[in-house]
C-alpha cells in the first residue's frame, strides 16, 4: 500500500543552541507553536502526536499532553533517538490515511543542560550500563571509535575521505542561519584536531545541544485547503537489530531493505536529486551510501573521492551541514534532515538550495545500545506534482 | 610491547594526591553474576541450557531461542580483536585522571563480541585472550591481552588497576611469627614487593620463623600486638601512610568446641585476635589506605586476611576458634563495603588446614605454608577477591554451595 493522499508540509525548527536552561518540554512546546503559526490552524485541530526525545524524563508523550493543554486521539512516543524521524514520518501516515487522526505533529525535541549528555550516556541502556559505560565512560565516541577502526581497515578509508565529507558538509552549513559551526573546516583543520577516540578527531563528532525539530503530516486535500505546501511519501523503511550475527556492524538495517524500498517508490538510487543522511559520525554516512544502493560495500571512500557532496555538486549531501555542522539536538538529529528535505523540495530552503529538486532520500539512524546502533529508517519524498 | 611500570617514587608532600575516583558501577542484577565469576577468578557466562548459545551481555532470557534457565559455564577465554581504539576524552573522572585509555571490540570463540579493557599491547586482528576481572569499584569487567603475551606484560598500567599485584607495593604482615608468616614474606619479596614490614607481638618469645624473615630481602620488623589498641594505633602513626597491602595472618587455633570444653580464656583470645584484631587493624590503618587508592601506580590496592574455611561453617573439633573466624569474616565483609569508595580490594583467602602443630591429629591433606603464601600472592597478582586454598576449602565451599545442611552435619574436614 503507498502512501497516496498524504502530504508532508510546514517544515520547523527551534534554533539550536549548546546549552541550555530550557527544558525538553519547552522545545516541544514551542515547536507545537511554530507548527499552528506556519499552518495557521488553532491548537485543537492537531489530533494526532508523536513524540521523540532523551529529555522528557521522568516524563513522556502523554505528560506532554497536559503540559501543552492538547487532547489527542492518536499519541505515539518514539524512543529510537536519531531513527526517530522517518518511523514518526511513516506512523504518521498511515494514521493519517487511516482516518486514525487528521493532522499529526512530528516533533522531536530535546534540552542539552550542562551535565545531560552525560547523564544520557550513563543511563543509556541495560547493555550499554553492564558492558559498555564501565569501560572508559566515552558513550558514542568510543562506540564509533571502534566501527570507524574497523570500517577504516576493511575497506581502506582514509581519515582525508572522512575529511571530505565533513568539509563538504560544513560548505553547506556556512548558508544556513541554524548552523552552530559558523567557520569554514578545512583540511589540515579536520587533520590536525585534537584526538578524541582514535581514529576520530574532534570534526568527526557531532556537538550535542538543545533544539527541535518538527512538521506536520495530513492529507493532501487538508493541506491544499489550508493553501500549505507539501511533499508526498513515495517509499518508507525501518528495520531494528538488522544482521544480529555480524561480529561488528558494517551495514545497517537498510541493506536488508533496500530493494523492496526502491521497487515501492518506483524510482532508484539514481533518481534522487540529493540525500540527507544520519551524521553522528562520518562512517555511519558512508555505510548509508552504501547501504542504499550508491555503490557496493565497501566502495563508499572511492565514491566519496569521486564525488561532490556540496549543494551544487554531483551528490548533494546533508544540504543543511547536517548534524557535524547543525549540531545534534538529541532526538532532534533523527529529523534534521526530514525538516531540510520537506524545505528543499517546497522551495523554502533556509541556506543553499539544490537546483530542480523533484526527489530526496532521508536516511536515519539511532540508539547505540551495547556494541552497534539498532535502529535504521529511511524515506524517499516527492515534489508535489513533481 | 608493554610500558615497563614507572619506578615509585619518594612520595613528594606538595603535590596533589589523586583523590580516589571509581569507575562507573551501576550495574543490572544479571550483570552481577560476572562479578561473582571474577571474584574467584572463572571466565564463565551465561550459557542457555536449552540450546547452549553462549549469552553477553547478561539478561535473563536467551537471545536465541528464548529459553530462561542460563547457568554461568566456563568458557573458552579466546577471541580475535576487531577493532581497537584510545580514548583522550572520557566523561567520568575515573577515567579522565588516567587517560588516554585503551578499549577494543573482541569476537570471541565461544560466539558474542565484547568490549575489553585492552592491554596496550594488543593489535587488530591479533588473537587474544580474555579474562574477568573485578575493576576498581569491585565489579566485573571484560579485559584483553594477546594470546602469547609479551615480557612484563603485567606492568601493563591499564590491567593493573584491575589486579592487586604487589610488584613496587609496600606490604605489611600481621604476625611474621608463624610459619606462613616467613612463607608470605618470602613470597612478596620474590613478587617483586618494594618494602615487606613484618609485626611480631611477644618480643619476648622466639622465633625460628622470624628470625628466618629479617634475612629476606626488603624485610624490616616492627612490634605488633593486635590484642593491644596502642600497639595497633602507634604502629598506624608510623606506617599508616605507607602500606600499600594489608595482609592480616593473625592466628590463635586451640582445638575444643563448647560443650565439651568451656574456657573462657581461649575463647575470649580467639575472639580477640581474630575479630577485634581485625577491628583495630581496620581501623587504624583503614582510613589511610582508602585515601590512598589512586596514589599513583602504586598507591593502596589491597587488605588480605588470611582465614580459616571453617569461618564458613562451623567445624566442631575447633568449635570456637571457628566462631571467631566466622565473626571476623562477617566484619570483613563491612571493610569490604568500607574500602570500596578507596578502591580497595578486600581479598578473603580461606585456607584448609595448616600442616602445623596445631593440627597434629588432622588427617591429611593439610597445607604447606609456601603454598598458602603462594596462592595468596597469585590472587593479588591476578585481582581475585575470594580464594579457597587447598582441597579442603575447595570441598566445603562447593559442599555449601550445594547443600549447607549436609555439611553442618558430615564436616569431617
Amino acid at each position: 500500500m503507498g502512501y497516496e493522499g498524504v502530504a508532508v508540509c510546514v517544515p520547523v525548527t527551534i534554533p539550536y543552541s549548546r546549552y541550555s536552561l530550557r527544558s525538553a518540554h519547552w522545545f516541544c512546546g514551542r515547536a507545537l507553536a511554530a507548527l499552528l503559526q506556519q499552518a495557521g490552524i488553532p491548537k485543537d485541530q492537531v489530533d494526532g502526536f508523536c513524540i521523540s526525545s532523551f529529555t522528557l524524563a521522568p516524563d513522556t508523550a502523554v505528560g506532554l499532553t497536559q503540559h501543552l493543554g492538547i487532547s489527542p486521539r492518536w499519541l505515539d512516543h518514539i524512543p529510537m533517538g536519531g531513527a526517530s524521524g522517518a518511523v514518526a514520518l511513516r506512523r504518521a501516515a498511515r494514521a493519517v490515511q487511516t482516518g486514525d487522526a487528521e493532522i499529526v505533529a512530528c516533533i522531536a525535541g530535546d534540552t542539552n543542560h550542562v551535565d545531560s549528555f552525560r547523564k544520557t550516556i550513563a543511563s543509556f541502556s541495560q547493555f550499554a550500563n553492564d558492558a559498555v559505560y564501565p569501560y572508559g565512560s566515552g558513550g558514542p565516541n568510543a562506540s564509533f571509535a571502534f566501527l570507524t577502526d574497523h570500517y577504516m581497515r576493511q575497506y581502506g578509508a582514509r581519515r582525508e575521505d572522512f575529511a571530505k565529507l565533513c568539509i563538504a558538509q560544513r560548505d553547506n552549513a556556512m548558508q544556513f542561519p541554524h548552523a552552530l559551526m559558523k567557520r569554514p573546516l578545512r583540511l589540515h583543520d579536520y587533520l590536525d584536531a585534537r584526538p578524541i577516540a582514535d581514529p576520530l578527531c574532534l570534526f568527526d563528532c557531532v556537538m550535542p545541544c538543545a533544539g527541535a525539530e518538527a512538521f506536520l503530516v495530513m492529507t493532501q486535500d487538508r493541506a491544499r485547503s489550508l493553501d500549505l505546501p507539501f511533499v508526498t511519501i513515495l517509499s518508507t523503511i525501518e528495520r531494528h537489530n538488522a544482521y544480529p550475527d555480524d561480529p561488528i556492524q558494517i551495514r545497517g538495517g537498510w541493506a536488508m531493505d533496500v530493494d523492496g524500498f526502491y521497487d515501492h517508490a518506483g524510482i532508484g538510487p539514481e533518481d534522487m536529486d540529493f540525500v540527507e543522511a544520519y551524521d553522528d559520525y562520518p562512517v555511519i554516512c558512508f555505510m548509508q551510501i552504501e547501504d542504499l544502493g550508491f555503490c557496493g560495500k565497501g566502495e563508499a571512500p572511492e565514491f566519496v573521492r569521486r564525488h561532490d557532496l556540496t549543494t551544487a555538486g554531483d551528490f548533494p549531501f546533508n544540504t543543511s551541514g547536517g548534524q557535524l555542522s547543525v549540531g545534534q539536538a538529541g532526538a532532534a538529529g533523527g529529523s534534521l534532515g526530514l525538516v531540510e528535505a520537506i524545505r528543499q523540495l517546497t522551495d523554502r530552503c533556509l541556506g543553499a538550495a539544490v537546483t530542480n529538486a523533484r526527489h530526496g532520500l532521508i536516511s536515519c539512524f539511532g540508539m547505540i545500545n551495547y556494541d552497534r546502533g539498532l535502529c535504521s529508517s529511511a524515506a524517499i519524498l516527492r515534489r508535489e506534482g513533481g | 610491547m608493554t610500558t615497563a611500570l614507572p619506578p615509585p617514587k619518594k612520595k613528594d608532600p606538595v603535590q596533589r594526591t589523586r583523590q580516589p575516583t571509581l569507575p562507573p558501577g551501576n550495574r543490572s542484577r544479571e550483570a552481577h553474576g560476572l562479578t561473582a565469576m571474577a571474584a574467584i577468578g572463572r571466565f564463565a557466562l551465561q550459557t542457555c541450557a536449552a540450546c547452549g548459545q553462549v549469552q553477553y551481555p547478561p539478561r535473563q532470557v536467551c537471545g536465541n531461542c528464548l529459553a530462561d534457565d542460563l547457568p554461568w559455564r566456563d568458557v573458552a577465554p579466546g577471541g580475535s580483536l576487531l577493532a581497537e581504539t584510545r580514548l583522550h576524552h572520557a566523561n567520568d573522572l575515573f577515567f579522565r585522571d588516567r587517560l588516554p585509555w585503551r578499549l577494543g571490540v573482541v569476537r570471541m570463540d565461544a560466539g558474542p563480541s565484547v568490549v575489553v579493557h585492552l592491554a596496550e599491547d594488543c593489535q587488530q586482528g591479533m588473537r587474544v585472550r580474555l579474562s574477568l576481572n573485578l575493576d576498581r569499584s569491585g565489579h566485573a569487567v571484560m579485559s584483553a591481552r594477546p594470546e602469547t603475551p609479551g615480557p612484563e606484560w603485567e606492568d601493563d598500567l591499564q590491567l593493573r588497576e584491575l589486579t592487586t599485584d604487589p610488584k613496587d607495593r609496600r606490604v605489611l604482615i600481621v604476625n611474621g611469627k608463624t610459619d606462613l608468616g616467613l612463607a608470605l614474606a618470602q613470597g612478596f619479596s620474590a613478587a617483586g614487593a618494594r618494602e615487606i614490614f613484618v609485626g611480631h607481638a611477644e618480643p619476648w618469645k622466639a622465633s625460628p620463623a622470624l628470625d628466618a624473615a629479617k634475612a629476606v630481602g626488603g624485610v624490616t620488623l616492627f612490634p605488633l600486638d593486635v590484642t593491644d589498641t596502642d600497639s595497633v594505633q602507634e604502629l598506624a602513626a608510623v606506617l599508616g601512610g605507607k602500606v600499600e597491602i594489608m595482609v592480616n595472618n593473625s592466628y590463635h587455633l586451640r582445638p575444643g568446641g563448647a560443650v565439651d570444653r568451656l574456657d573462657m580464656n581461649i575463647s575470649r583470645q580467639e575472639m580477640d585476635i581474630h575479630y577485634f584484631g581485625l577491628l583495630r587493624l581496620a581501623g587504624t590503618f583503614g582510613p589511610a589506605m582508602r585515601a590512598r587508592g589512586a596514589d599513583g601506580a602504586h598507591g593502596a590496592c589491597a587488605w588480605v586476611n588470611v582465614f580459616s574455611a571453617y569461618a564458613q561453617v562451623n567445624n566442631p573439633a575447633f568449635g570456637t576458634y571457628s566462631a571467631s573466624q566466622a565473626a571476623a569474616w562477617s566484619l570483613a565483609q563491612c571493610l569490604r563495603a568500607e574500602l570500596m569508595p578507596g578502591g580497595i580490594r578486600v581479598v578473603n583467602a580461606f585456607t584448609g588446614p595448616l600442616d602445623d602443630e596445631w593440627h597434629q591429629m588432622v588427617p591429611p591433606p593439610k597445607l604447606t605454608s609456601d603454598m598458602v603464601a603462594g596462592r595468596i600472592v597469585d590472587a593479588l597478582q591476578k585481582g581475585r577477591e575470594d580464594v579457597a586454598i587447598g582441597a579442603v576449602a575447595e570441598e566445603i565451599m562447593q559442599r555449601l554451595a550445594e547443600n549447607p545442611k549436609e555439611i553442618e552435619r558430615e564436616i569431617t574436614l
